[in-house]
């Protein structure tokens, strides 16, 4: 039986987060009522003229820094001719031979300290187009000009990924990248990052690629996911059973779990780009992009290798908790507060917050919790006012709205017994009321220790030191 | 009152000799009485007319005018007026009030000045006769037999007729200074980026330059002055201060040096024309200019780029009129293709179609490099034909168009011949210079223009040479008979 090559390219749009139009002065926020928010210029009236928005540029410049690509000094904007009812100007705006960002690469990680770098084609800018709504018009449809002239950034992969699961470590990173540097909110349900999927397959060794199709649209990791896998299978049968793949653009459907072919003849453009002759071309200098250099924001890689070395946690723990920017961003407040406790720090986030969150479907920026408080917890648990078993009590005190670390460990009475006299105490009449266990116990029954450990821990409610009592134990039953 | 320069009736209007309300309804009267001849205006605004004439006489009352302030002009309806029809002189705009105006039409009503309708002209601009609009032919005030020269052809006879004493006009290819030759009138096309294009129904962008038309170089320096200006809404207008293009009016032109392009003066130009030109320039002799024989060598290339650069320009510039948000939408469309072809197919004329064509075709995959790409090369090379030629020269002179005007009808059928009435303007367009026409005399009771072109930015210069001409010679002053 053959063998078969998966060979993947990523089209990302990011819709970048300005607070007006890539060529207009309106706002982009999303949930408008229809048309509210489209000026003139959206509308693409007789007479009026693109302006670019100096924003965008500076984004696009942030993005193709932090991956290592080319910010070209010269990129000029096109337009890419197409008659569509949500496309006003009959045009879009796009760069085509030359874009703002061209030839860079990012790492992903495939497991535990094994990478692979993706090569960046190119970046370029361009205005999205409205929405048709062909629902509740009765047969008509209608045209949504909100989203027209939002401005997005297509980011561009070189066909390097061989399987979903590399397609799909590829997107996050581009997710949290552009969420890293604050030029996209990332928002896949609004339709903020979405994707498109070259996929072909070709047999195992061979250099030419095979033909591929495209799969256009798709707004979640898990469809990318599903898609290029049935995209896959669907190829390797059609090849398997004597046909050939037709080089077409498919549509994936979520609810049916497959993908099907657009109709052929909204592909059938010839889209006569040629430059746009309302816009100059965009010329960027050094020191414009030494300017943004310097105001790029530590990027995920880099935090990952720093939480590595300065808090001491594992490769895994650093990519967890590197993987959002708002994740990043507590954690380090949350070790910042505890005075320094990162690796405790990292198993509270990771464990009871992480839990904590996804059984409420809370984002961390609405935490409960604040990052200050889990750091004052952490830090009592550090100088022993509670133990660790305990804390997850406190913990939950605190997330329904209890008060502080402080408070609840008060008001619960949840304070470790460190006193060696109290635990001693203690001790004495858990051991006078288990003579029989003292002499299993000295007669060789080690493990009966345990027991002891359990009762005293029992008449504390769980509040006595357990090193010590282990301790303290020892001593009076060996000694 | 029609006979008098704008100059000459702000000078009233500040004196109080006259009111624009009085000067807002003789022009509204000239055009009840004789626009049934020419056809110049598509919509006349008169109660908005009037409105802004007693507004502008609150403001001379204040002491709080301008030059323009109280004066009627006509506007090209190529420029949005809020609220008013802009038609584009085209069927698919006929029901379009625009719902804002072009940085044009805000300056000069910003400046008190008094518009008094919107001219006919070719649909879309696209036309050098003013025979391609929706509303009919515009006829040329001196022979209604004839046209006016298009495409701003109702802006240059309502000037020639004396209905208003300015007007607005756009020129892509000579569109201003051609229907001023054969209007006999002055008109002038700045720099490219000069004039703002927000709100100037775009034809071809990188070409499309607002400008005036005035029955003098003088009365011309000030409309274009209130026109002109840097514009944030469009990004290829250029950031530099306009030039007091009135205080340089009465430099002397000793010394000037004139280039005249043997290219322009060769083959194709009618002999009687030619002979004009040449009488013009012995006036500037006469005035201490110095005249030098140049050389445009790729001047024959400018009509064959421009047929690939405009109509490629345009093909994607028409394309938002597709009968979904405003314009002419065919009835009972039965699917979205339907509704397209036929919206765009009933709702734009054939010479608009033929152009989209031609453009759509130069702009197709396997053809771009071969037309579009190629006119851009050819644009560069006229380009650097004439910054040479300014290294010798200060103006550069000849004809503006090869022939004076041509009947109705007689090109209309002949688009190559109609395309080449402007083949002495379009290298200006192509090479984005100001250039400018003033008349120069006539041929057989018709005017001629001569063809002024300077450097970059040089409109003042331009309209000092026109105004120093006017000195010294009565062209400008003649009326056509029925208009007196």
């Amino acid at each position: 039986m053959m063998e078969w090559e998966t060979v993947i390219g990523l089209e990302i749009h990011t819709q970048l987060a300005t607070n007006s139009k890539i060529f207009s002065g309106a706002s982009t926020t999303y949930g408008a009522a229809p048309n509210t928010q489209a000026c003139a210029v959206d509308l693409g009236m007789p007479g009026v003229l693109p302006v670019l928005n100096a924003e965008v540029v500076r984004m696009a410049a942030k993005f193709g820094l932090a991956t290592h690509s080319t910010v070209a000094p010269r990129s000029v904007f096109a337009r890419k001719n197409y008659f569509y009812p949500d496309l006003p100007k009959g045009y879009q705006i796009s760069q085509f031979e030359l874009p703002i960002v061209h030839g860079g690469w990012l790492d992903i990680e495939l497991e535990e300290g094994v990478s692979k770098r993706i090569g960046i084609t190119r970046a370029h800018l361009e205005e999205d187009a409205g929405k048709s709504l062909h629902e509740d018009f009765h047969g008509m449809t209608g045209i949504d000009l909100n989203r027209a002239g939002t401005p997005l950034l297509e980011i561009v992969s070189e066909p390097d990924m061989r399987s979903a699961k590399e397609a799909v470590a590829y997107m996050k990173k581009i997710h949290a990248l552009v969420r890293y540097l604050g030029i996209s909110d990332g928002n896949m349900q609004e339709g903020s990052f979405r994707c498109d999927a070259n996929v072909s397959v070709r047999p195992k060794g061979q250099q030419e690629l095979g033909t591929r199709s495209e799969l256009k649209n798709i707004n979640s990791f898990r469809f990318v996911e599903q898609a290029i896998n049935y995209e896959v299978e669907r190829q390797i049968m059609v090849i398997e059973g004597g046909g050939a793949v037709v080089q077409e653009t498919r549509l994936y459907d979520p609810g049916k779990q497959e993908t099907r072919p657009m109709r052929s003849k909204e592909e059938a453009n010839d889209y006569r780009y040629f430059p746009d002759p309302d816009l100059l071309p965009v010329e960027i200098d050094a020191a414009f992009i030494e300017a943004v250099r310097a105001g790029l924001p530590e990027l995920p890689d880099a935090k990952k290798q720093r939480f590595v070395e300065q808090h001491g946690l594992s490769e895994y723990d650093a990519a967890v908790l590197t993987a959002t920017r708002e994740l990043a961003d507590y954690y380090e407040a949350a070790v910042t507060a505890s005075g320094g406790q990162g690796k405790l720090a990292a198993n509270w986030v990771m464990g009871e917050l992480s839990g904590a969150l996804n059984r409420d479907d809370c984002d961390i920026t609405n935490s409960p919790v604040s990052a200050q408080g889990l750091g004052e917890l952490l830090q009592r648990i550090n100088d022993g006012t509670v133990s660790g078993k305990l804390a997850k009590q406190v913990f939950e005190a605190m997330w329904n709205g209890e008060g502080s670390a402080d408070a609840v460990i008060e008001s619960k009475g949840l304070k470790q017994i460190s006193d060696v006299s109290a635990i001693e105490g203690i001790i004495d009449e858990v051991l006078a009321g288990s003579p029989k266990q003292i002499e299993q116990y000295r007669a060789g029954q080690g493990k009966l220790l345990g027991y002891f450990v359990g009762q005293v821990m029992k008449a504390t409610q769980g509040k006595a030191n357990p090193g010590q009592v282990n301790e303290l134990l020892k001593k009076k039953l060996d000694g | 009152m029609h006979r008098k320069s704008l100059v000459e009736l702000a000078a009233d209007l500040r004196a109080g000799a006259c009111s624009s309300e009085e000067l807002t309804r003789a022009s509204l009267e000239r055009i009840g009485r004789l626009d049934g001849r020419l056809n110049s205006f598509i919509t006349v605004t008169e109660q908005q007319a009037l409105d802004a004439a007693r507004a502008a006489d609150a403001r001379l009352k204040a002491g709080d005018a301008g030059p323009l302030t109280g004066i009627p002009f006509a506007h090209k309806d190529i420029f949005c007026t809020r609220g008013v029809k802009t038609s584009c002189g085209s069927r698919m705009l006929d029901n379009f009030p625009a719902p804002y105006d072009a940085t044009v039409t805000r300056k000069l009503l910003d400046a008190g000045a008094v518009m008094i309708g919107k001219t006919n002209m070719d649909e879309f601009a696209m036309g050098s006769s003013n025979e391609t609009s929706f509303y009919g032919p515009v006829k040329n005030p001196w022979d209604e037999m004839r046209v006016p020269g298009g495409s701003s052809g109702g802006s240059a006879a309502a000037v020639a007729a004396r209905l208003v004493p300015v007007s607005t006009g756009t020129d892509t290819g000579g569109s201003i200074r051609q229907p001023a030759a054969l209007c006999g009138i002055t008109g002038i096309k700045p720099t490219y980026g000069r004039v703002s294009r927000y709100g100037m129904i775009a034809f071809a962008s990188s070409l499309d330059q607002g400008g005036s038309f005035a029955c003098s170089a003088e009365d011309a320096a000030i409309m274009l002055g209130a026109m002109a200006g840097f514009d944030e809404r469009d990004s290829t207008s250029v950031d530099r201060p306009v030039d007091d293009y009135q205080a340089t009016l009465n430099a002397p032109l000793q010394g000037l040096k004139i280039g005249l392009p043997k290219e322009y003066f060769g083959e194709g130009l009618d002999a009687a024309v030619g002979s004009a030109v040449e009488t013009a320039l012995d006036e500037y002799r006469k005035l201490g200019a110095e005249l030098v024989e140049i050389s445009l060598p790729n001047a024959q290339l400018a009509v064959p780029a421009y047929y690939v650069v405009a109509p490629a320009e345009c093909s994607s510039n028409l394309s938002r009129f597709d009968g979904v948000r405003f314009g002419y939408r065919a009835a009972d469309p039965k699917d979205l293709a339907d509704l397209y072809t036929r919206s765009r197919g009933e709702g734009f004329g054939a010479e608009v179609k033929r152009r989209i064509l031609i453009g759509a075709y130069a702009l197709s995959a396997g053809y771009y490099d071969a037309y579009y790409l190629k006119a851009q090369q050819i644009r560069r090379l006229i380009r650097e034909d004439f910054l040479k030629a300014f290294e010798q020269v200060d103006v550069i002179m000849g004809p503006t168009a090869p022939s004076t005007a041509f009947k109705l009808g007689e090109k209309a059928d002949d688009p190559v011949s109609m395309y080449l009435s402007d083949i002495y303007t379009i290298a200006a367009n192509l090479a984005g210079l100001p250039a400018m026409s003033i008349p120069a005399g006539f041929v057989e009771g018709l005017p001629v223009g001569l063809h002024l072109i300077g450097n970059y930015f040089a409109e003042g210069r331009l309209l000092n040479a026109g105004h120093q001409y006017q000195q010294v010679t009565d062209w400008h002053r003649q009326i056509p008979q029925g208009f007196e």
